[in-house]
């Protein structure tokens, strides 16, 4: 899509608020609607629209799928390693009350950190999904369609 | 004001279906299909259920859209011409399934009602839990993350393994090719 210069200048401005607004959604979600999946997706699919304006070899080289496929699985281990954490400090698997000093206190720990560990599975899942795919796709002109 | 809202919403997501279904052209049903989930997350927000309209417009209206317009520049763009005689047992086994499902949902509570079975078994004590001991506004993530927890520990290891799964379909090949230096002929089914 290298000739369209709405989109490239549109989507360049987009793409900074879509992210930030993503980020938002992941660590605001105690307070207000989200979490870490819906975080994830929208990280990704600034993503993805970054890869379909520039290209997918641009957008694997500022998102590197080596550096992703590492992403994926850290994000279940943070979310595991939390329930073993509180595990060690005494009490059930995944039981934030013992995270912390107080229950409260904890359970505001464990949310924001499993949370945490979700978006950056989902983030990272669904952009090496896009890439694999597209990876495939060879370029077609825009009239083909 | 809301059932107006409502009433639209529906309709506009009956005529994308119809839409999708009559069009012989693959793209047009791709594009239909993203503007059917963004009309399902506007019909979400007017439930009040925003972060699953998020998902619904990022998942549906955009990333699944995009893979498939991917699948679609590996196929065809159009639908192989078949006639389009009504055949009747299908026909009657999709109505009357239909019938059903509406039969079921005569006995279910209303939308909203405080005294639907589903919301007297745990929810009390999730409420005032969020309340009284995690202390945060949204109940959503209470319950996600802390009272079910292990049920989301399980969900992020589904889309891991789905992930890992696509990946050792489509990720590895392609990068074996590009090292080697050649591109070993498609091998197509």
């Amino acid at each position: 899509m290298r000739h369209h210069l709405v989109l490239r200048v549109v989507s360049k401005l987009l793409i900074p608020f879509i992210i930030l607004y993503g980020l938002y959604v992941q660590f605001h979600g105690d307070f207000s609607p989200g979490g870490g999946f819906q975080a994830g997706v929208i990280v990704a699919a600034a993503i993805i629209l970054y890869a379909l304006i520039f290209g997918t070899e641009r957008a694997k080289q500022v998102f590197k799928p080596q550096a992703l496929m590492v992403l994926a699985p850290v994000g279940v281990m943070i979310f595991a390693l939390v329930g073993y954490y509180a595990m060690a400090m005494g009490g059930a698997y995944l039981d934030y009350d013992w995270l912390a000093g107080d229950d409260t206190t904890g359970q505001h720990i464990g949310i924001i950190t499993v949370e945490f560990g979700v978006g950056l599975t989902v983030t990272a899942v669904m952009t090496l999904i896009f890439l694999a795919y597209a990876g495939r796709t060879h370029e077609i002109d825009d009239d083909d369609w | 004001m809301e059932l107006l809202i409502d009433i639209v919403l529906l309709a506009i997501l009956g005529i994308i279906a119809v839409a999708i279904l009559w069009t012989r052209h693959l793209f047009v049903a791709t594009m239909l299909s993203g503007a059917y989930s963004l009309t399902s997350a506007a019909l979400l927000v007017a439930l009040d259920a925003v972060d699953v309209a998020f998902t619904e417009a990022a998942v549906g209206a955009g990333i699944s859209t995009v893979l498939m317009l991917g699948t679609l520049t590996l196929t065809r763009r159009r639908e192989k011409a078949t006639n389009r005689r009504v055949s009747i047992g299908p026909l009657l086994l999709v109505i009357v399934t239909g019938a059903l499902l509406i039969y079921g949902t005569v006995d279910m509570p209303a939308f909203g009602d405080p005294n639907a079975p589903a919301l007297l078994h745990v929810v009390p004590e999730y409420l005032a839990g969020t309340r009284d001991d995690i202390q945060i506004p949204n109940i959503v993530t209470a319950i996600l993350a802390s009272y079910r927890g292990f049920d989301t520990l399980g969900e992020t290891a589904v889309i891991f393994t789905a992930g890992v799964g696509v990946l050792l379909l489509l990720g590895r090949r392609r990068e074996e090719d590009e090292e080697a230096g050649t591109r070993r002929p498609e091998r197509e089914a």
